[in-house]
């Protein structure tokens, strides 16, 4: 086993274990933590992967900014594990049986993928600044191009629903 | 409104230039200001190390005083105490014994003399009251303590010490209070 | 890739890594004692000057006094979080100086070692990432408190933290298009080619307007004075670390040192050519030495900047909170995509 596969699993395992922690822990404000532990070592997997921007940017934009917005508003709610209101127990088994069915399909949907190109580790270099960049500005200008107009607009009207009295 | 005094300063509220909305001009003004400081003297005086002489009026710890030859000038009249304010002083009278006329001057003397340095508020009445020129407020400090009971001043605390047996340490206890008294 | 290490490189980068982390602690220690002495000389006052000769044993008697408090962790308070929060503040701090190019190489042994922990293509991003997790030490610290004062204070913190980081990222997109890259030790081999010595390399020729937003936007990112709301001492008690006592208290404060340390050598090495000392390439010195010489160019900047750090601290009175949110985001943020957009427009006119 080399380097990579090790750290693979590593981080493979801290990632699912971190997103059940997230899922089950009562407090809110543990599971916003637990999920920017997901969050390290998704980037983690980047790098295995060679692509440091992405790997950098997931951490600014997600764990830096994203995150740091959630934790802030689970702070101030003040959310604690009693406020929360008991479900029944009839919920809970329709939520069991919607969830479970959502598991199968995604099951069957994951048996029949047959791995066409599996994914280099630590080679390729789409992930890398330069050919990101080359690749954005000049095959996928327009999409970038939309999208950035999406974000205007919706900043814009963040804007206009804060300023309304 | 009429205006109190001639002294006032009519403040103009009129709006600020863009230079002035910038701010970093003022900054850069203030900044220089507090860099300026850098080469002013500074007031502080390292304190043990460097001693600021006393005012000539300072009134610090009591000392009880001889004479030339080392007799205790104080008598026991208590005149000190009777005029002391917060009543700090207590002392009490004893008869000088044949043989004793080296210790103390007068027939009589004070057996004990004690002031409780927690009431004492350094007025300087005991000095003007003495008759003997017996006690005088010297420019030394009441040293801090942990306990109450060490605040009480004995004879021994306040005795000077001997002129003729440790001339150095009786000189220093002096201070200058003996040219001031001159002046006066 | 088996796991076959050169391990005469990981020596190396150990040594590197153990000799940068305890240098900015010690320099963070003295920057204590020398905020306590500048604070004094700009007030006409003396400043520590018992412990040692003109009190240089000062930081050492006061890390030894937080180190035999008594550590105090509150009852109803998240115990791991209560830790956690002052270990992050230290990590994130310490971890920045992993990409900052220290020196240029230094042969030793025959062996030519950069002084440089990691020189990665992305440093200026790495930097960032780092400084924006900054805000979790606060923000987990505050919270796990179960203080209302320390809350606000991490509130605080962290709304302060994410505003200015946003114009201190258009400022610095400014400089990367200037430069066209994103490794640190690029951007001063960059601004040592420059005329007259290379001092005319320096981006905070290309920049001034850039750099200024970094500064203010450093100052703020490092909660100091103007800026330091976080721990307004007579609104908030102590702020985000109102409830903390003893080391933990020490961690909070020495990150914050550290964070002057750090973003001191980063505006150097961005903007004022990191370890280029004018003159001293054209000198013909031997590599060693203006390698050394180098360094202490880069700490002569860097002391500069602490200086400014605790001279403007001692100048302007703290901002209010409104005042705060409004020069971050309709002052400095329009500004920035000004620069940003000047910025541009030269470069397409020039390379045209």
């Amino acid at each position: 086993m080399g380097i990579t596969t090790i750290a693979f699993i590593l981080l493979s395992l801290m990632a699912i274990g971190s997103a059940i922690m997230m899922i089950s822990s009562k407090s809110p404000v543990h599971s916003v933590l637990w999920l920017i532990v997901v969050f390290f070592a998704i980037s983690g997997h980047y790098i295995l992967l060679n692509a440091q921007f992405l790997a950098i940017v997931n951490i600014i934009v997600y764990a830096g900014a994203i995150m740091v917005l959630f934790l802030f508003v689970v702070m101030l709610m003040n959310l604690n594990a009693e406020t929360e209101p008991i479900k029944n127990y009839r919920l809970r088994l329709i939520g069991i049986l919607s969830g479970g069915s959502l598991l199968l399909v995604l099951i069957a949907a994951m048996m029949k993928i047959d791995v066409a190109q599996p994914v280099l580790m630590s080679t390729g270099d789409s992930g890398l600044i330069k050919v990101l960049g080359h690749a954005l500005f000049t095959n996928y200008v327009l999409p970038f191009e939309i999208s950035s107009v999406l974000f205007l607009s919706a900043m814009i009207g963040a804007v206009i629903i804060g300023k309304k009295e | 409104m009429q205006a109190l005094t001639n002294r006032v300063k009519v403040v103009e509220r009129k709006p600020m230039s863009f230079l002035e909305r910038m701010y970093l001009p003022a900054i850069f003004k203030g900044m220089m200001i507090t860099f300026s400081h850098i080469f002013k003297k500074k007031p502080t005086i390292n304190y043990p190390e460097i001693q600021r002489p006393f005012s000539p009026v300072f009134r610090g710890l009591q000392v009880l005083n001889r004479d030339e030859e080392g007799r205790e000038n104080c008598t026991a009249c208590g005149l000190c105490a009777v005029a002391c304010p917060a009543e700090a002083i207590t002392m009490e009278a004893a008869e000088r014994q044949p043989g004793e006329e080296h210790l103390y001057r007068e027939e009589k003397y004070a057996a004990k003399y004690e002031i409780n340095m927690l009431r004492c508020i350094f007025c300087g009445l005991c000095e003007e009251a003495c008759p003997k020129d017996a006690i005088y407020l010297s420019e030394t400090f009441t040293p801090a303590d942990y306990q109450r009971k060490q605040f009480i001043y004995a004879k021994n605390d306040l005795l000077i010490p001997h002129p003729v047996n440790e001339p150095e340490a009786y000189k220093k206890a002096l201070g200058n209070k003996s040219t001031k008294e001159k002046v006066n | 890739m088996m796991l076959a290490i050169d391990l005469a490189m990981v020596i190396e980068k150990l040594v590197l890594i153990v000799v940068v982390v305890s240098a900015s602690l010690v320099i963070a220690m003295y920057t204590t004692f020398a905020e306590r002495k500048v604070a004094a000389i700009l007030q006409d006052r003396r400043g520590p000057n018992r412990a040692g000769p003109f009190g240089l044993l000062q930081p050492l008697a006061d890390g030894l006094k937080l180190f035999f408090k008594e550590e105090i962790i509150p009852n109803f308070s998240s115990k791991f979080l209560f830790i956690l929060g002052p270990a992050l503040a230290m990590l994130t701090a310490v971890m920045t100086s992993a990409v900052i190019p220290w020196g240029d190489k230094i042969s030793f042994f025959g062996r030519d070692v950069s002084l440089q922990i990691a020189d990665i293509n992305i440093g200026v991003l790495y930097v960032f990432g780092v400084v924006s997790l900054g805000v979790y030490g606060i923000m987990i610290g505050s919270w796990a408190s179960n203080n209302k004062f320390s809350l606000m204070g991490g509130l605080r913190a962290a709304s302060q933290i994410i505003s200015y980081e946003l114009a201190m990222g258009i400022s610095l997109i400014a400089l990367l298009m200037v430069t066209g890259t994103l490794s640190l030790k690029e951007m001063v081999v960059q601004q040592q080619q420059g005329g007259w010595g290379g001092f005319l390399g320096w981006n905070i020729l290309k920049q001034p307007l850039g750099f200024l937003i970094f500064l203010i936007c450093a100052f703020a990112e490092c909660n100091r004075t103007p800026f330091d709301l976080p721990e307004a001492e007579n609104e908030l008690i102590g702020g985000y670390h109102t409830e903390y006592s003893s080391m933990k208290l020490g961690f909070y404060l020495f990150a914050e040192y550290i964070n002057m340390f750090i973003s001191s050598v980063i505006m150097a090495t961005l903007f004022f050519g990191g370890y280029d000392m004018p003159f001293v390439d054209e000198a013909g010195l031997s590599p060693n030495i203006a390698a050394l010489i180098g360094v202490a160019a880069l700490m002569g900047k860097v002391i500069f900047f602490i200086f400014l750090f605790m001279w403007v601290r001692w100048t302007i009175p703290r901002f209010r909170y409104d005042q705060l949110m409004h020069l971050g985001w309709r002052i400095l943020i329009p500004l920035a995509l000004f620069n940003m957009l000047v910025t541009g427009a030269v470069i397409l006119y020039f390379n045209k």
